[in-house]
Parts: C-alpha cells; sequence; structure tokens
C-alpha cells in the first residue's frame, strides 16, 4: 500500500529549481533513502512531504488523499508525521518536556504522557537525562531526544533528514541502531535522506537518488550500488574509475587504450565505469581469465581507513584499485613501481 | 569633603532607621514604576509578538521608528502629556494633571517603544528551526508562537528590566505631569532633584542609594523568576 506519493513535484526557490519534476511512491513499512551529495535537494523534498514548505507545482498524496496546502489539512497530515532534521533542534527546556510537546499539542492527557515519554527515555537511553535542560546534552544526545520526541508522538511516516551528518561516528551509530529499533519495534514507514552511500544500504529497503534536484535512478538496495543506471549515479556509489570512451563493437577505446567489454556496444561515446575493488594487481602479467591486462606504473598511494588507494598510470590514464594492507606489503607496492593490472570485462559499467 | 561623607553617613542612618517620609517615597516610586511596566508589558508583549509574526507593509518602518523612540527624552514625554491633561487640554476635563495616574500614563508612553522594540528583537533571535520543529512535531500556528515566545524568554524579562529602569530612573515626566507634589506624587527621582537643591543632601544621597537599591532588587527578582 502506498502511504505516501509525491506527483510532478517540482520546487524553485528564485532562479534556482531544487527540484525538477518528481515522482516517488512510498510504501506503508518500508525505510526509503534518499541519497545525493549536498544540495541535490533531498531537504527540500523532505520539507515539502511534511507540508513545512509548499512546491511550486506538482502534488503530494497521503493515504490516496491530495494534501498538498496548509491549514487545517496541513496541521492534521502533519500530525500523522514526524521530522528529524540535521541539526539537533532542542527547546530550551528539560529533556522531559522536549518529548512531550508533541503529545502536548495533540491534547493527550497528562498520566498518558508520562507513561508515554518514560517508555520512550528508556528505549533512547535517556532516562537519566529526564530533567536536564536539553541545550546541555551533546550533539549525539540532543539528536537521540529530537529522534524521542518525535517517535513519542508515533507517527505514520518518520521523516528523518541526515540524521546523523554532524555527528561523530561512535554517536552516528548509536543513531542508526536507534532506527533500526524503532524499524522492529514500530514498524513506522521511514522516509530518510543521507549522503552517505553507505548508511543508506544499512538503513534502507529502497534507495532514491537524487541529483541536481533529478531523480536519477530508484531501486533496490543492493540493485543501485551494484547495477547504476547513469554516469552521475556510478561516481555517487563510488565507482572511481570513469572514463570518456569511444565505443567500438566489443571494444571500447580509451585513450590509446584498448579495453575488451565481452558485449556489443552502440559505435559512439560513452562512459565507462570500474570500481575500485574490482581491479587486481599483480607484479607479473597474469594468465587468468581476464581479458583486460596493462601495464603501469604506481604513481600514488594513499591510505583509506583499512584500505590503500594505489594510482597506476597506464599511459595518460590514471586507474585507481583499492586493496588491503596485507596485499599492499605482500606485493611490496611502493610509488614508482612498475606493476600490473587487470580487470574482467564484467567487471565493466558502460553508460551511453 | 568631610560634608559630604557626614550626608553619606546620615543618608545610612535615614536608610536603617526606616524614616517614614523616605520609605514613603521610595514605595511610591516602586508602585508607579512597576505599575507602568507591567501595563505597558500587558500591551506591547502580544503587539510585539504580532508585528514579529505579521507581515504587512511598512513592517520594516515601523521597527526603524520605534527604535528610534528608545532614547526619546522624558521631559518631550512629560511635555505631551501635560499638554494633553492641562485644563486647557483635549482631555483636560479627565481633571488627572499632577496625579499618579497621569504620571503612569507617562511611563507608559516613555517605555512602549523599549518594551516593543525588544520584544520584536528577542522573537527574531529565536532560531528559525524552532518554529519549523514545532509545526513538524504537530504543533499549530497558536502553538507554535508560544513556544517561539518561551523560547525568546530570558530576552523578553531583559526588555521588562531594561523598562522599568527607565521608568524608575526617569525625571523629566515626574516633575512635568507628576508635580513633585509632597505625598501625593513625590518620587525618588523628583525628591532628590528638590533635596540637592535645598542643600539637603543627606536626604538626596539615601534616597540615591535607594533607587539604585531598588533597580538592583527588581533585577535580582526578575532573574530568579526567569530562570525557574
Amino acid at each position: 500500500m502506498v502511504i505516501v506519493e509525491v506527483r510532478n513535484l517540482s520546487k524553485r526557490f528564485g532562479e534556482k529549481e531544487s527540484l525538477k519534476n518528481i515522482n516517488i511512491k512510498v510504501e506503508s513499512g518500508e525505510v526509503l533513502a534518499l541519497i545525493g551529495p549536498t544540495g541535490a535537494g533531498k531537504t527540500t523534498l523532505l520539507r515539502l512531504i511534511d507540508l513545512l514548505d509548499m512546491p511550486t507545482s506538482g502534488r503530494i498524496y497521503f493515504d490516496d488523499t491530495d494534501v498538498t496546502q496548509l491549514g487545517k489539512v496541513g496541521l492534521e497530515t502533519r500530525r500523522r508525521m514526524a521530522f528529524v532534521s540535521q541539526k539537533p533542534v532542542v527547546f530550551n527546556t528539560t529533556v522531559y518536556n522536549n518529548i512531550a510537546y508533541g503529545l502536548k499539542w495533540r491534547g493527550v492527557g497528562k498520566s498518558s504522557i508520562r507513561q508515554k515519554v518514560d517508555n520512550i527515555l528508556e528505549m533512547v537511553n535517556l532516562s537519566d537525562h529526564k530533567n536536564r535542560n536539553a541545550g546541555t546534552l551533546s550533539g549525539g544526545e540532543a539528536q537521540r531526544v529530537a529522534i524521542a520526541r518525535a517517535i513519542a508522538v508515533e507517527p505514520e511516516v518518520l521523516l528523518l533528514d541526515e540524521p546523523t551528518a554532524n555527528l561523530d561516528p561512535i554517536s552516528t551509530s548509536r543513531i542508526e541502531e536507534l532506527i533500526t529499533n524503532i524499524i522492529h519495534r514500530y514498524g513506522t514507514t521511514i522516509v530518510m535522506t543521507t549522503h552517505d552511500m553507505a548508511q543508506g544500504q544499512r538503513l534502507a529497503d529502497r534507495i532514491v537518488v537524487l541529483i541536481n534536484g533529478e531523480v536519477h535512478q530508484v531501486g533496490e538496495r543492493s540493485e543501485v550500488f551494484a547495477f547504476p543506471r547513469d554516469r552521475e549515479v556510478a561516481e555517487f556509489v563510488g565507482m572511481k574509475n570513469i572514463f570518456l570512451v569511444e565505443f567500438k563493437g566489443s571494444k571500447a577505446w580509451l585513450q590509446n587504450l584498448e579495453v575488451e567489454l565481452g558485449r556489443e556496444m552502440k559505435d559512439a561515446q560513452g562512459y565507462l565505469a570500474i570500481r575500485p575493488e574490482d581491479i587486481v594487481i599483480s607484479r607479473e602479467r597474469l594468465s587468468s581469465s581476464m581479458r583486460n591486462n596493462f601495464r603501469g606504473v604506481i604513481s600514488k598511494i594513499i591510505r583509506e581507513g583499512f584500505y590503500y588507494e594505489v594510482q597506476v598510470k597506464v599511459g595518460w590514464v590514471i586507474f585507481k584499485v583499492l586493496i588491503t594492507g596485507n596485499a599492499l606489503s605482500e606485493l611490496d607496492l611502493r610509488e614508482g613501481a612498475s606493476i600490473y593490472l587487470a580487470f574482467k570485462s564484467t567487471a565493466i559499467h558502460t553508460f551511453q | 569633603m568631610i560634608e559630604v561623607w557626614h550626608a553619606f553617613i546620615k543618608a545610612i542612618e535615614l536608610i536603617v532607621s526606616l524614616d517614614p517620609e523616605v520609605m514613603e517615597i521610595a514605595g511610591r516610586s516602586l508602585g508607579i514604576s512597576a505599575t507602568s511596566v507591567i501595563l505597558a508589558s500587558l500591551i506591547c508583549l502580544p503587539l510585539g509578538g504580532l508585528i514579529h509574526f505579521y507581515r504587512f507593509p511598512g513592517k520594516r518602518v515601523l521597527i526603524n521608528v520605534i527604535q528610534t523612540l528608545f532614547s526619546i527624552p522624558s521631559v518631550c514625554i512629560g511635555l505631551l502629556v501635560f499638554v494633553l491633561f492641562s485644563r486647557a487640554g483635549p482631555i483636560g476635563g479627565l481633571n488627572l494633571l499632577f496625579t499618579p495616574t497621569t504620571m503612569v500614563i507617562g511611563h507608559m508612553m516613555l517605555i512602549t517603544p523599549i518594551l516593543l522594540g525588544l520584544t520584536i528583537s528577542a522573537l527574531s533571535g529565536v532560531d528559525k528551526a524552532i518554529k519549523d520543529t514545532a509545526l513538524s512535531l504537530g504543533a499549530s500556528d497558536f502553538q507554535a508562537v508560544i513556544i517561539i515566545s518561551k523560547e525568546a524568554r530570558f530576552a523578553i524579562v531583559a526588555a521588562i528590566i531594561m523598562g522599568f529602569g527607565r521608568a524608575v530612573s526617569e525625571l523629566g515626566i515626574a516633575l512635568m505631569v507628576g508635580g513633585n507634589i509632597r505625598g501625593f506624587t513625590r518620587v525618588l527621582t523628583s525628591a532628590i532633584a528638590l533635596e540637592s537643591q535645598k542643600g539637603e543632601l543627606e536626604m538626596a544621597i539615601a534616597l540615591g542609594i535607594i533607587l539604585l537599591s531598588l533597580s538592583f532588587i527588581v533585577n535580582v527578582v526578575l532573574n530568579r523568576i526567569q530562570q525557574r
């Protein structure tokens, strides 16, 4: 069942068109992630869904009813949703009062409020801070108050705008844990935005990729990651090797390198993308099934957490390869060393 | 110098012994200023809210005018009230000139711009995200206004303190429309002016100390209230 639907939604701020003709359906009970780079229009879209702003054109449906208006319908619809913003916002009063406000505004009785707030405080692990002024909490704690405040009103749809964007890794994982708890416990429909592809993968059932105010791809979480539909999405999901090429038959010319695609393409210009972890580095030329073998020189090695990004220059082209620390020391890789790299034709994504 | 020192000692004696005349003047000052601040607040806080929350043409000009009137000299207000309430004036028939009532009216006119202006700036000082958060949690427009005002409460109390300070310390209105009538409209400032001209330094100093202490106490009390 579709609970929220936006049709042909556009929003313009002066000259800037932030959202262009957006069509999205949110199924009841699912977690939908809107992902995209900063400035893609994710927050704008979320605010429109929550009826905090009105679209320039297009309609918003809640439970198959057109709710695109402020005033009474807007208020009633908004009361079926809750919104958590990127920057933790708390009212200058106790943690308890912060969480109680939404219920108070809905006319819930005092004893019922007390019971609900106490339960939720326990769930978000803030019972000890019940009577503290929320303004004195840390960023992560304040964000937990904001989430607690949102779920206290038992929304049918929970809107989360980059809930972890400003937080450290530990607070981030706590918030993600909390969101997972909410999903299990209440089965709330969640629409969240994130610029973190990995977070989208961890939390969402479906992903909508929003770039420059346009929907580029909608799909299951693994689908978007494995099969990006165009160059922009490919770039966003971490395919670091994206090249402009000339397709010819089953081959692509990447400057003067001949790349074997293993499938026929239309003769034209287009893009070719390879995930950095899909490229293999070796000291000797590999005699494997991998059709594409090139000899190159390491131009740079960059540490990325547990992994290393090795940049290999083949002719004028630079390939980025992701390897583990072990592989790095086993192969004794260093800048300036001459090595071989190889990749399967099935690892190549093509966009025309 | 010794004379001044003597006057200071005697002033302390007047205060400690709760001299009836000194106490009466101080009480009247407090009463008139407090009444005018309370009445003006009842008008200005909601009105400031209306000006802040509603969009209308000329809003910016109005706010500029209000801010300009922050520094209006109290003698100008005194003159205006005097002209309005004097026998030949438009409401002279009320026979209110040289009564505490006209002093309250004068004080209210004096501090209205301060209360209005500072209320508006207190409300504009509240993060816009507070309003969005309230609305997204299901607050009606009115409920959102209430919570925004609550967020601004510290700055609003500061506005009230400023208003009280201005009212209790002004002299122009007290003299021109109060008339400094002993036992009726004589307040701290007008009494200080009179006593020092008469050369009664100890009395003037005692009243001065009380005026300062009064402001201090009101400040402390209001600060206590806002911290709750």
